[in-house]
């Protein structure tokens, strides 16, 4: 749960946020969590007031410290004027997606936790989105309603059905306003197509089909069909004591709707055509960043497995993670990365505790501004790292409770590496490895992020909007 | 054998000579290997916190893999990115271990008064500083003979107990499923229990993990309460003995990739002379 709605929730193993994700209008964001709950936040109707010049002007007085976008915690107490509303975003709908399940011939049981969540373009009043956890994808229809019909036939007021023998006149139901409702049902069902844990689903930009990828294999879709799929990449071995590989995130380009990217866990990311081949086991282009035989260790491949692929809105670059650090590739050019940025180098060396830990294991998600001017990606110790691509600056910060009072400016973080720690650092042994953020997301348009950190949401957004 | 660039040759050429001096060294710290001759026994009087020997981390970061892979193994559905990451890491210290001659080296000596000094000393290198007074010959796992399966083993305990000895107490329980682990200590082996956690993963029938554990005993479930501990402690600061490691084997690549192609013509060299 946000924190605005009531206070602050107890900790429950349930309410771990695993995934975060704005509409396309960003008027709705959307979080699934470990029990298989979605919750969908709705940003508040902005009403323009005098107030907006005053509130702009104190940009100004923010302080030397403004080289980077000062980031204000979104009052999230709806008891305000709403004259001084500035779009908060308010619960809009909850809804049970997926259930535990158990497959009785493995003996295993189905986790609920929601993996993705993907919106669909919006068509029409109702808003549609995609939710999958490890097995089944679910589409589901969000609609509103604030009218009701009153005045039936067959029914009384209270909804028992009257006898139609004792019925002596007609009259025309007349449709009455009604507190608003949000209701979502389940269109359909993509069920029993991954033998592997699904780890993405995209959607494509002609709207109608779209993909799911597990750890082997990635199948393709069509939104109105649920009992057949296309099985577009197969990289499992004949031998599964051969595997080496895993795919571990997919997506399709934002504009071209034959083009889709998958990264692997040894680092590499491959682009196909599905104009190609039927089955896009041979990619289009390969782009791989040659190994630093200087830093070469043992944790080399595993630090360098990708856990997150994101093309830019533009649909030039893309956007990659691996364990320490972020990198943006031009389409264009495969043999490395143009941009490489630094998450935390600081674990470098204590690489040998996170494995021990499993902590190196963690996955986390990046993503794009809406201008694709910046990145954003989380780290331990409740800190997220923006990397301003055009100023070639970065700032970390924390998402927390102490630092996040409405309306608060955050302050930047900074990680003691070794040496004198100054004052407001903190060591890198002082860093809480439970507390990580591994998802977040960016407004498509304008400059507010959602930061999910383990089961609380922040929401913030740039002063000057 | 002559002395030639192997670290873990070198180690037990010096060590043989200075076996007096051992208890000494090692209740203050493990030598840290001397790497070309470069930066010395940095470690030796940093007490615990010295940096180990190359192989002795190897050595660790293999086991704690090994029982990573055996856990998850165990889990109702594993994370087959995971499993396959620590897997890589496995095959990639198994190679290592191959080129670097420590498993020949070790297979070939069977005989010998000189050749026993060396296996007390390659002994010692591989307890902790807790294991030496109890006096046990501690084979590394796959990496000896068969000659040494019937020792009492409990190098990977004791290694595991260096690791988390900040954290949890010790089970004397679990040792029993090291000791069946160790028994079956040959290369062959260890890829087939590889190759069978692969399998399990892909064969649906629940059976088959208990097949791969038929003959495990029951006490394994205890390292649990071992291995929670070292699973869950996400605070940094309980791996000293391992802290370096990254570190350290940045400097080891570099030699070892010069090294590495000597070491095969000297592998190639003794094969030809005997």
């Amino acid at each position: 749960m946000p924190e605005g709605d009531t206070g602050w929730k107890r900790a429950f193993e349930a309410d771990i946020i695993s995934t975060v994700e704005f509409n396309y209008s960003g008027d709705l964001l959307a979080t699934g969590d470990k029990g298989g709950r979605v919750v969908i936040f709705q940003k508040e109707q902005e009403i323009v007031s005098p107030l907006r010049v005053a509130v702009s002007s104190t940009r100004h007085s923010c302080g030397a410290r403004s080289q980077h976008l000062p980031y204000v915690a979104m009052p999230q107490l709806s008891n305000k004027s709403r004259l001084h509303s500035r779009g908060e975003y308010n619960v809009y709908s909850t809804f049970q997606s997926h259930e535990p399940e158990f497959d009785y011939l493995k003996s295993l049981e189905i986790e609920e936790k929601i993996n993705k969540i993907r919106w669909l373009p919006q068509q029409n009043a109702a808003h549609f989105l995609l939710s999958t956890n490890d097995k089944t994808i679910k589409l589901w229809k969000i609609s509103e309603r604030d009218k009701r019909a009153e005045g039936y036939n067959l029914k009384d007021e209270d909804g028992r059905l009257r006898d139609p023998f004792r019925i002596t006149a007609l009259r025309v139901p007349i449709l009455k306003p009604m507190d608003l409702m949000v209701e979502a049902s389940p269109r359909r069902i993509f069920a029993n197509a991954h033998t592997y844990h699904i780890n993405s689903i995209s959607v494509n930009s002609d709207h109608e089909t779209y993909l799911s990828a597990d750890d082997l294999r990635i199948n393709l879709w069509h939104l109105e069909i649920t009992d057949r799929s296309f099985n577009i990449v197969d990289i499992k071995p004949v031998n599964m004591e051969e595997l080496t590989e895993v795919i571990t995130a997919a997506e399709f380009h934002p504009h071209q709707c034959n083009v889709f990217v998958y990264s692997s866990s040894k680092g590499t990311i491959r682009l196909c055509d599905m104009r190609s081949s039927a089955l896009c086991d041979r990619h289009s282009k390969f782009f791989e960043e040659p190994e630093d035989p200087s830093s070469r260790s043992f944790f080399s491949e595993i630090i360098s497995s990708i856990s997150d692929v994101k093309f830019s809105h533009s649909g030039r670059y893309m956007m990659t993670r691996d364990y320490l650090s972020v990198k943006v590739w031009d389409l264009n050019m495969e043999t490395r990365p143009v941009e490489t940025y630094q998450v935390h180098e600081y674990l470098r060396s204590k690489l040998c505790s996170l494995y021990e830990n499993d902590c190196i294991f963690d996955k986390f998600e990046c993503c794009w501004s809406g201008s694709d001017s910046a990145l954003m990606t989380g780290s331990y110790n409740n800190f997220f790292r923006m990397f301003d691509r055009s100023m070639r600056r970065d700032v970390t910060l924390e998402a927390s409770r102490e630092s996040s009072k409405p309306r608060a400016i955050l302050k930047p973080r900074k990680v003691c590496t070794g040496g004198k720690r100054k004052k407001d650092e903190i060591s890198v042994d002082s860093l809480d490895f439970n507390k990580k953020i591994l998802h977040t997301a960016w407004h498509p348009l304008d400059n507010i992020i959602a930061v999910a950190a383990t089961n609380n949401l922040y929401i913030f957004q740039d002063k000057a909007n | 054998m002559e002395t030639d660039d192997r670290e873990g040759n070198r180690m037990w050429e010096e060590d043989s000579s200075h076996k007096h001096l051992l208890d000494t060294m090692f209740a203050r710290g493990i030598k840290r290997k001397c790497f070309d001759g470069e930066e010395d026994i940095e470690g030796t009087l940093a007490g615990f916190k010295s940096v180990p020997s190359y192989n002795l981390q190897r050595q660790s970061l293999l086991d704690m893999s090994l029982v990573k892979l055996q856990l998850c193994h165990m889990l109702v559905e594993p994370n087959l990115c995971r499993s396959v990451l620590i897997a890589n890491t496995v095959r990639q210290i198994q190679e290592e271990m191959t080129q670097d001659g420590t498993w020949q080296v070790i297979n070939a000596q069977n005989t010998g008064q000189a050749s026993l000094d060396r296996l007390v000393s390659s002994d010692i290198l591989c307890r902790s500083t807790k294991e030496q007074n109890e006096g046990k010959l501690v084979p590394s796992y796959s990496g000896f003979s068969k000659d040494f399966e019937n020792t009492p083993s409990q190098d990977i305990i004791s290694d595991l107990s260096t690791v988390t000895s900040v954290q949890a107490p010790r089970n004397p329980q679990s040792n029993n499923v090291w000791e069946m682990e160790n028994s079956q200590e040959n290369r062959g082996n260890f890829q087939k229990s590889l190759d069978q956690i692969f399998e399990t993963l892909e064969n649906k029938n629940p059976n088959s993990v208990e097949d791969l554990f038929s003959d495990v005993d029951n006490s394994y479930y205890d390292l649990d309460t071992v291995l929670t501990g070292m699973m869950n402690n996400t605070k940094m600061g309980h791996c000293d003995v391992l802290e370096s490691f990254s570190s350290q084997t940045t400097t080891n690549s570099n030699s070892n990739c010069k090294s590495d192609i000597n070491e095969l013509d000297h592998i190639v060299e003794i094969l030809v002379e005997s």
